[in-house]
């Protein structure tokens, strides 16, 4: 069941997605965050979807995959739904008892349903095709011009990345410990919300037990490599654009432009 | 009681690029009282395999029977099911989490619906099963060195009483005596309580003393089910598995080739020292 939530996963394969710089690719998902915010109507919503619908086809990676991380956060989604659906004033069309349906409520539900499945379907498709190394080099990068103003970029970047690599390490450990403490007939599906609660006890103390030691022997693994920030440092693979990143920012823009026009046109 | 897996098969990330198959066609019986080692290089599907006795896991295809019981029948009690099959997992920090070891071998009979003595007494004699110090009964269990760490975690699960009980990699990470004292416990538990014990591992030396049957797994299947004199005799073949016979099988064959007449079946170091002893003595 853990292995369920793809949200901040990588998914190894070959595309022209993941051969993109990773700086295109969070500007790429800025923008497109930016976007559905702009457009306002149903023809914006459109090419939002073709816009989005491409980039999965081109990244290669199984729909079915992505949509299985929707899974986790359809609770989310709904919460939202119902309160936007429900408490929204307006004229209302449908009406039992004291709960109505107005149609201003309706509108906003849908809209905000469609929006938050684009932003989380967005975001997850930038970091299925991005790794976390290559995800915080081109932060870090991104970043670099707020370092004149004493922003410690290169540590805020190696702490997402370290934060990142350690999400699949944790997932992997709870679903260990979820078993062993499931051997000893451990119970963490059934019961009231508080029994359930209080029966996660003995999942969370050795998780977090586990991260501790985790994070200490990373510490000390760093500075046995004589690690002291991001000063002079160089890299490996330094990030340089080519032909096929320019290609990918004028298709941004024209990306932006349309979303822009699209938004303004009144029907 | 006897576990029988019938044509099982396992795959992970089923429907994914990732697909890849775990468990392929494996068929085994376990009967009472034996004492098995499990053995398998990294990654061959061993530790699957034992979540499958323990419904842990289930199938992708094929059944796995408990006492002629198909357990993944939705009328099948699985509570009931790992207390009588007793799972201990390689690292028990992945199990540890009371303020005391007392308090942590009384997880698992409490989850049973034991009343508070029962439970109590049950993790008491667990304890002392293991041969665990009554000093440090009330320590926090972060505290204890490695092989007492795992000493609370097996007692933890010998507290539900379990009739079967599979210990995956029991000495991995311990010095040769620990390694040595958490065999020889596991052996008791065999001849003394009469569990029927599961030894996964990867090391031939680990087991060779102490099992009556081997099962070796590569890739997914069961490559040799057999008395360990019978699996022994295919060293070539356990070689090219990346897993080896024990080393004193390997002296006695050295032994045969340079010209004593010794039995080369010999698996375990004292029946090699009586051969040696009688070749000498001629």
């Amino acid at each position: 069941m853990l292995r369920d939530i793809t949200l901040g996963q990588y998914y190894r394969t070959e595309s022209v997605i993941h051969k993109l710089d990773p700086r295109v690719k969070i500007v790429g998902t800025f923008v497109f965050l930016v976007a559905i915010f702009i457009v306002n109507n149903v023809l914006g919503y459109v090419v939002a979807g073709l816009f989005l619908a491409m980039n999965i086809k081109l990244s290669n990676v199984p729909v079915k995959f992505i949509f299985r991380g929707m899974k986790s956060i359809f609770f989310l989604l709904m919460i939202s739904v119902v309160f936007n659906l429900f408490l929204t004033p307006g004229e209302p069309i449908f009406t039992v008892w004291k709960i109505k349906i107005t149609d201003e409520g309706l509108k906003i539900a849908i809209k905000m349903a469609i929006r938050l499945v684009f932003l989380i379907t967005g975001s997850s498709l930038m970091t299925l095709t991005t790794t976390p190394n290559n995800l915080t080099d081109g932060l870090e990068s991104l970043l670099n011009p707020l370092k004149l103003v004493h922003v410690p970029v290169h540590e805020i970047s190696m702490m997402m990345s370290i934060a990142l690599r350690f999400i699949p390490i944790l997932l992997e450990e709870t679903d260990k410990i979820m078993k062993a403490q499931m051997a000893r007939c451990a119970d963490f599906e059934s019961g009231s919300l508080i029994n359930r609660a209080k029966n996660m006890v003995p999942l969370l103390v050795p998780l977090f037990i586990s991260a501790f030691r985790r994070a200490m022997d990373l510490a000390m693994a760093m500075e046995a490599r004589c690690y002291r920030g991001g000063e002079g440092r160089t890299k490996m693979k330094p990030l340089v654009y080519c032909s096929r990143d320019r290609v990918a920012y004028a298709v941004l823009v024209l990306f932006l432009i349309i979303c822009i026009v699209v938004g303004r046109l009144k029907f | 009681m006897s576990i029988i897996l019938d044509h099982v098969n396992y795959i992970y990330d089923e429907d994914t690029a990732m697909a890849h198959a775990a468990l392929t066609d494996v068929n085994i019986k376990i009967e009472d009282g034996e004492f098995i080692g499990l053995i398998g290089h990294t990654g061959s599907g061993k530790s699957t395999l034992i979540q499958h006795m323990n419904g842990l896991v289930k199938p992708s295809s094929g059944t796995v029977y408990f006492n002629g019981k198909d357990i993944s029948d939705p009328e099948f009690d699985r509570k009931a099911l790992r207390a009588k099959v007793g799972l201990v997992f390689q690292y028990p920090e992945h199990q540890l989490f009371e303020t005391d070891c007392f308090k942590d071998v009384c997880f698992g009979p409490k989850n049973l619906g034991l009343s508070q003595k029962e439970t109590e007494l049950r993790a008491y004699e667990a304890l002392k099963q293991v041969g665990f110090d009554d000093e440090y009964f009330y320590q926090s269990p972060f505290d204890l060195s490695g092989g007492q760490k795992r000493r609370v975690a097996i007692a933890g699960v010998l507290a539900m009483k379990p009739e079967i009980l599979i210990l995956d990699e029991p000495t991995a990470g311990l010095d040769p005596k620990g390694r040595e004292e958490i065999l020889n416990l596991i052996k008791k538990l065999h001849d003394e309580v009469g569990i029927t014990i599961i030894l996964v591992s990867h090391s031939m030396d680990d087991v060779a003393d102490y099992v009556d049957r081997i099962i070796v797994m590569n890739k997914g299947k069961v490559a040799f089910d057999d008395v360990p004199k019978e699996v022994f005799r295919h060293r070539q073949e356990l070689e090219s598995i990346g897993l080896a016979a024990p080393q004193v099988t390997y002296v006695m064959q050295e032994l045969k080739a340079s010209g004593f007449d010794v039995d080369i079946d010999v698996t375990t170091l004292d029946e090699a020292k009586n051969e040696i002893l009688r070749v000498f003595s001629k």
